[in-house]
């Protein structure tokens, strides 16, 4: 029994994790109407970052709040000189633009830093005793900082003026524009709110890997993709129950004997969500306009 | 001098040209109308208007500040508002965050929520439904909305396209007499219908619009007595 607990806490970190991912894609989507396949390589982009800094200045959490700021800049980059000439442009050719630009990113990473992974030891963090249960102090302060940046990104998206517009744009953007809004604006704003939450994920990571390679980002990215697929792509509250959906069956895969089957088993859950609901779980069909 | 002046306007999709050179203008207090039939260029002209479709050749410009090369997001803050057609109120978010986003381009709160206190006096079911998701809304209430959610922008022109599209004729009613409504408090009004008799009846002058150009144009009381205007549009 305690057991089960501890695996399940652990996996609803590992979903904290996941689920940071998930709203950069589920946000860019539902507000920019494009897949950002590029969304993981920020991470690695976060993580190199970290690896820099933390080597040379050594505070763990001014580092990381550096990465953020790197990555915050890199999004927008990104957004503006990739995706915002494309407005307009056929999905297909944003799509493959935003493959090309993950792979750009694995590459000039490569260049820079070799394929050599180099390790990162952030914090030295050990065990504590909850209850009878042994949990490491990582997994917690993950699953609280996650936790706490969702309820803040719920409430930001539902009170600000910013959060409003975002929602006005991400149903009608010719309607929004009539409000005044600026599509453009509001489109950098989610980039840089998405890559900001990356550069959190990617901080966890290393907590848990202690490891930074320039393909990092590449397997994160797709399943926190089909945590946001799971979830109904589009919606912020099913990013974070995709998230930690997958992200509980994980470590529960991963604690019993189906350990090396753990990835079948999380896209075939995909799979069959999608045969039987196809917008995921919190997804709305659009409702047509009369 | 006029509030909205556009001059030989064209507007073109791909090969197919839309709008051929028209010409028409808004005094301020008026109601102006400009009528026309299914495809005759009354949506793409207000879609110019607002910088949603590029303008090929002509001017318009409102309060003398050039609309054509004016970026779209911003006309709103001159104080020039559309109403769209479809009415395309925010379905996801309730009657009031619909609201709020209407003044999106101004800041005083306080003011902000003066105008919505206004707006719920002129549309009361505005105001008891104002949690509500706007979705669930029926189509003349949330033509309602539309047109709240524009005042809450303060605008010194109003466009409204096709207000009456869709709706029971008892909305028709309620919707025109509030357009008139508006127009009295201060507000001038430019009115894009297909609802030609409506339109002609509270306008002051109206614009009769034909594949692209304007073919008749005038006092709106004379227009309804025109022999064209009630063969071809008041079903006479």
């Amino acid at each position: 029994m305690l057991g089960f607990i501890t695996t399940f806490i652990d996996g609803l970190s590992l979903g904290g994790v996941y689920a940071l991912i998930a709203l950069g894609y589920t946000m860019v989507y539902g507000i920019a109407k494009m897949l950002n396949f590029a969304h993981g390589d920020i991470i690695m982009v976060g993580c190199y970052t970290i690896a820099v800094f933390f080597a040379s200045i050594g505070l763990p959490l001014v580092t990381i709040l550096i990465a953020i700021i790197v990555c915050v800049i890199f999004g927008i980059c990104v957004e503006r000189l990739a995706y915002r000439p494309l407005r307009g442009a056929s999905p297909l050719a944003v799509l493959i633009t935003a493959i090309g630009v993950s792979y750009l990113l694995q590459s000039l990473a490569q260049i820079i830093f070799g394929v050599t992974p180099r390790n990162v030891v952030l914090f030295k963090l050990g065990t504590v005793n909850v209850l009878g249960l042994k949990l490491k102090v990582d997994t917690l302060i993950t699953l609280f900082v996650a936790a706490a940046i969702m309820i803040g990104l719920t409430l930001f998206v539902n009170k600000t003026k910013t959060g409003r517009a975002m929602l006005a744009v991400s149903e009608d953007r010719g309607a929004a524009q009539l409000m005044g809004i600026s599509v453009n604006a509001i489109i950098a704003i989610t980039f840089a709110i998405g890559s900001a939450l990356a550069a959190v994920a990617g901080s966890f990571t290393i907590m848990t890997t202690f490891e930074v390679k320039n393909t990092m980002g590449a397997l994160p990215g797709i399943k926190a993709f089909t945590a946001a697929v799971i979830g109904g792509i589009g919606s912020i509250p099913g990013a974070m129950l995709g998230g930690l959906l997958l992200g509980v069956i994980e470590m529960f895969c991963n604690s019993s004997d189906l350990a090396s089957y753990t990835i079948a088993i999380e896209f075939s859950l995909l799979i069959l969500i999608l045969l039987v609901k196809p917008t995921g779980l919190l997804g709305k069909k659009r409702r047509e306009k009369v | 001098m006029a509030l909205l002046e556009v001059k030989d306007l064209m507007v073109n999709y791909g090969q197919i040209k839309a709008i051929r050179g028209v010409s028409f203008e808004v005094n301020e207090g008026e109601i102006v109308a400009l009528i026309g039939a299914n495809g005759a260029g009354k949506t793409s002209i207000m879609h110019a208007i607002n910088g949603l479709i590029p303008v090929r050749e002509g001017s318009i410009k409102f309060q003398d500040v050039e609309l054509t090369k004016y970026p779209s997001h911003k006309i709103v803050k001159l104080g020039l508002t559309q109403v769209p057609e479809g009415r395309r109120v925010f379905q996801e978010l309730s009657v009031k965050d619909n609201l709020i986003l209407g003044a999106y381009s101004r800041k005083d709160r306080n003011e902000i929520k003066e105008s919505m206190e206004r707006v719920f006096a002129k549309f009361p079911v505005l105001g008891e439904r104002q949690s509500q998701v706007a979705g669930t809304l029926s189509g003349g209430e949330q033509q309602m909305l539309a047109v709240g959610r524009a005042l809450m922008s303060k605008p010194t022109m109003l466009l409204l396209d096709e207000p009456s599209m869709g709706l029971s004729p008892l909305y028709v009613n309620k919707i025109f007499d509030t357009i008139k409504e508006i127009n009295a408090e201060g507000t001038t009004v430019l009115l894009v219908e297909q609802n030609a008799k409506k339109a002609l009846s509270i306008a002051n002058r109206a614009y009769v619009l034909k594949t692209g150009t304007i073919s008749l144009q005038g006092d709106a009381k004379e227009l309804l007595q025109n022999d064209q205007v009630k063969k071809e549009y008041l079903a006479e």
